[in-house]
């Protein structure tokens, strides 16, 4: 048996009825991680050792899993803070900071027995959307090595699809979770802004930021934020809700659910294939008897524009802090306090970081700020009406998540704005601050995965969860594995 | 021709909460380097500030006293700059949306009573604190990071450096009591920012205007306004244009020096701050801030003259400061002679005050020292006189209670009139001469006998009972003569 293909609650099963130890979970992973990381280079560091010495103490104390994420192993973006391993954010600015505090994402999962592998690679400061931007590595995707994983959450995505972590956390500014999934074959879930905290996770867009699980299923995916969802004092912005079991939503009924379709959503420049499995995916929710909503949705003409104008602007602002005086990279020479400030962040930062950095200081600067940061504010509170207008008609919209499969590497390093647009259909849920998620519904002509989209209102993870479970059931794409050596 | 000073004055003023702004690290002045930091203080990556309630409640009570509308939605921005005493190189303050607006103070200056409308005040975070003089270069010490501050903004109603002296004094005296801010000057818990310009008096329009940042007391404040209009009237005057910048004051060479231009300044970058919710008042908290809030100095004055029949000049001098009023209304509590005591508290207490270096708060006795010293001068057991040398004492280290001071030193007054007779009995028979002199009518040599009596009894005879005795004694020596 092939334990790292197996889901969390396959494993948790197995584990519970003493056929496997936790020794023998870990293995399966490393094994994966020490023969293709390499390759993949979904880690930018693991502690094979620490884990090892940890699931050898549950086998020694005999005990059976207390919870479903009980000594199963997984990974974390490289931007969450955990005390115990460096966080570098995969900027060179951060290359030997080590947090003294953790995530308290990470503390959740901690507490709930899971078993943390390392930190994966990720566009530098969760800016880009194919994982390139990256100061460490590059790393590809498990599909095909000559394509991208996605990003910025890529290495998260790309270590759950080849099977070296049974799950992962990411983080969605713009779709940064839901892109990589879709490129990998996974099941991304950005929640609701403010369900889950984001203390401990470095900021990109503060207003946008989200954390969430990259599993290989639903079941999984509802697992693992039952674990992470919840108020958090460390966040004023956590929202203080009730804890939830997301399981509970995972029937198979979906009938009468009104599943809404977009035209704008299947423009001209949406890839054949992708429009083929999305009518596909129709046609399955069809036959469920879910009734099928024609819905309008103006927003998405304006929805780029004004997430890089507001993420950029919060964005230059939270990057202000790595100027090299109290951690993190400092230039080796300078004369003074300006030229230190000017080399560190020369030197410390990538392009695109600088890119954001320009741009949102620009949009936030005297004489420009009515212009584009107020404007693209106010264009925010358009979207959110109009989004919640469209949500008066059906209780899901079903969209694809990205209007093509994974590119090539380097195919768009050098064009930022044909880069950008791969955000078009992910950004407006980090806009209305909704919950949205990816999961595998085809296969273009080259094995490429498919992701189709479905996002919901504020708050509504389980209606989501509810209609993206019927369709998993109903179908076996999230069987898929790809063909690794 | 005649100018008019125009000045609008910032002030920033330290809240007196326990833990600061965004983190739970303590305010507490002093303390070694960076030992009242945290990930937040020193914005680390992933940290986020979590506003301190209590912040918000210093803030109602300082607008309320400030006769302020104190807003319902409030919110925060960050203003961006680089230093390297701001680690998120953005300081976390109130710039769209602050929590107070519209409010006056009342002064008077030159003899006229006058209102200085306030346009806003806002909370923002503190900076830490470079050291510049190591070997090592320059250090960070971030124990300031996120201390609360106030920032009082007033409209351009400043016409003088004595209007802005008393306005800064009255700011301070106000927030003191409201217990806003312990207003500790030295501790820098109270800066001032002066925006000056000058323009013809009648004239409407305002003058370019500089801005002189940081002045730390009421004399640097003084002397600022006076070297900075007086520099720009005679700029004027000799028809040189004046540059809208920020002017450095140094207090020590008594001038100020151009620091940066208006082409030259910061564009901040405020934008509302996304890691904070706004901040939501009902009226319910309002008004309970507005019960809570402790008697104004203005309140007391009127009460004290009312009350306790002083003099306006004494109801001002007891409320300068808020340890002043509660050492007087402690001590007035207990011993029901108001004036007495003003006397003492205004008159005899300051000297020592100075000499020891310490204010009112710092008093090593209690009010309940006070009062029992005032009874022993009442009850005649020790003079005046003594009664200041017993004070003196009382501000030694260790020293005892008033009487067992007047007991260790024998100070108290020979007040038993037998045993007084008898030692001016002899006296009188040791000096006939006296007798002789005053039987011709020379009355000063009662005098003469008065300062025998106190030799032999070393100062403790009760001048009064001595006097008396002694009239009565020699009178009946001099009519046994006849
Ligand atoms: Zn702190």
């Amino acid at each position: 048996m092939k334990l790292e293909t197996l889901t969390i609650h396959e494993i948790v099963d197995l584990l519970k009825n003493k056929e496997i130890s936790y020794s023998e979970v870990v293995d399966s992973v490393l094994k994966q991680i020490e023969g293709q990381n390499e390759k993949y280079g979904a880690y930018l560091y693991t502690d094979p050792d620490g884990v090892r010495e940890q699931a050898k103490a549950l086998d020694d104390k005999g005990v059976t899993p207390q919870n479903p994420l009980y000594g199963i192993p997984y990974g974390l973006k490289d931007n969450f803070c955990t005390d115990h391993m460096p966080m570098t954010c995969a900027s060179k600015m951060l290359e030997n900071f080590r947090p003294p505090y953790n995530a308290t994402a990470y503390e959740s999962i901690k507490n709930a027995g899971g078993i943390l592998l390392g930190k994966t690679n990720m566009d530098e400061f969760a800016m880009g959307s194919s994982t390139e931007t990256s100061y460490f590595k590059v790393t590809k995707n498990p599909w095909d090595l000559t394509k991208v994983p996605g990003g910025s959450s890529g290495g998260s995505a790309a270590a759950v699809a080849a099977n070296m972590a049974y799950y992962s956390l990411g983080t969605d500014t713009g779709g940064s979770i839901r892109q990589p999934s879709s490129f990998c074959a996974t099941v991304g879930l950005k929640p609701t802004y403010g369900l889950v905290s984001r203390y401990g996770v470095t900021a990109f867009a503060s207003s946008f930021d989200q954390v969430g699980p990259i599993t290989k299923d639903i079941t999984d995916c509802a697992l693992v934020l039952n674990a992470i969802a919840g108020h958090d004092a460390k966040d004023t912005t956590s929202l203080n809700l009730d804890k939830k079991d997301y399981t509970q939503c995972l029937t198979k009924d979906i009938k009468g659910l009104k599943v809404g379709i977009c035209d704008s959503f299947m423009g001209d420049n949406l890839q054949p294939e992708i429009r083929a499995a999305i009518d596909a995916a129709i046609e399955v929710y069809r036959d469920l008897g879910a009734e099928i909503v024609p819905v309008c949705a103006q927003f998405l003409d304006h929805a780029l524009a004004a997430y890089y104008i507001i993420s950029s602007a919060e964005a230059s602002t939270n990057m202000s802090r790595y100027d090299g005086v109290r951690y993190g990279y400092r230039a080796e020479d300078y004369n003074d306090l300006e030229e230190m400030y000017n080399k560190t962040r020369s030197e410390g930062f990538g392009l695109e970081v600088k890119r954001r950095i320009i741009l949102g200081s620009y949009v936030l600067s005297s004489g420009y700020y009515d212009a584009y940061y107020n404007k693209a504010t106010r264009v925010r509170t358009m979207i959110r009406e109009d989004f919640n207008r469209m949500f008066d008609s059906c209780d899901v919209l079903l969209t694809p998540t990205t209007a093509n499969t994974a590119f090539g590497l380097g195919e768009r390093t050098d064009d930022p704005l044909a880069m950008y647009l791969t955000d078009v259909y992910t950004v407006p849920a980090n806009i209305v601050g909704a919950p949205a998620l990816s999961m595998p519904c085809g296969f273009d002509k080259n094995g490429l995965p498919i992701g189709l989209q479905l996002m919901g209102p504020v708050l509504c993870e389980e209606t989501i969860l509810k209609a993206a479970f019927a369709f998993e059931s109903a179908t076996d794409f999230h069987t898929q594995q790809p063909k690794i050596d | 021709m005649d100018y008019e000073i125009v000045i609008g004055m910032e002030i920033h003023v330290e809240m007196a909460t326990k833990t600061k702004l965004f983190c739970n690290c303590t305010t507490e002045f002093g303390g070694n380097e960076n030992t009242h930091a945290c990930p937040i203080c020193l914005a680390m990556p992933g940290t986020l500030p979590v506003l301190n309630e209590k912040v918000l409640d210093f803030a109602i009570k300082a607008g309320l006293a400030l006769n302020c509308e104190i807003q319902h939605y409030s919110k925060f921005d960050r203003k961006n700059y680089f230093y390297p005493d701001l680690p998120k190189a953005y300081q976390t303050s109130q710039f769209y949306y602050p929590i107070c607006k519209d409010g006056y103070v009342e002064i008077e200056a030159g003899g006229k009573k006058k209102k200085i409308g306030i346009t806003r005040i806002h909370i923002e975070e503190d900076a830490g604190k470079l050291l510049h003089e190591s070997v090592d270069g320059t250090l960070l010490d971030a124990n300031r990071c996120g201390v609360p501050l106030v920032e009082i903004v007033s409209e351009p109603d400043i016409r003088s450096a004595e209007e802005a002296q008393v306005f800064a004094e009255k700011v301070r005296n106000i927030l003191e009591y409201t217990g806003v801010s312990d207003c500790k000057m030295e501790e820098g818990s109270l800066r001032f920012d002066v925006n000056l310009s000058i323009r013809e008096k009648g004239a409407e329009a305002f003058g370019t205007r500089t801005e002189m940042k940081n002045l730390n007391s009421f004399r640097a404040l003084g002397r600022a306004v006076q070297y900075e209009s007086k520099r720009q009237v005679i700029d004027i005057k000799k028809g040189r244009e004046i540059i809208q910048e920020t002017r450095k004051w140094d207090d020590v060479k008594g001038v100020s020096s151009a620091m940066r231009s208006k082409e030259e300044a910061h564009d901040y970058r405020y934008f509302p701050e996304p890691d904070l919710v706004p901040i939501i008042l009902s009226e319910e908290r309002i008004e309970e801030a507005r019960r809570t809030l402790p008697e104004l100095p203005e309140a007391k004055q009127a009460r004290y003259v009312r009350d306790y029949g002083l003099p306006q000049y004494d109801a001002e001098v007891l409320t300068a400061s808020k340890a002043t009023s509660q050492f007087f209304e402690k001590t007035v509590a207990l011993y029901d002679e108001p004036k007495q005591i003003s006397n003492w508290i205004m008159v005899e207490i300051p000297p020592f005050l100075k000499e020891k270096e310490i204010s009112i708060e710092e008093i090593p006795f209690q009010p309940e020292d006070l009062v029992e010293l005032l009874t022993l001068i009442q009850k005649g057991k020790i003079s005046g006189k003594i009664g200041k040398k017993v004070l003196s004492l009382m501000f030694e280290e260790s020293a005892g209670s008033p009487s067992q001071i007047v007991e260790e030193n024998q100070w108290a007054q020979m007040s038993d009139a037998g045993e007084l007779s008898d030692i001016i009995a002899k006296i009188i028979d040791e000096n006939q001469k006296s007798l002789d002199d005053i039987a011709k009518g020379n009355k000063k040599a009662y005098g003469y006998l008065t300062g025998q009596v106190m030799k032999a009894t070393k100062g403790q005879a009760n001048p009064q009972l001595a006097n008396q005795l002694i009239r009565e004694m020699v009178e009946k020596k001099l009519n046994s003569r006849d």
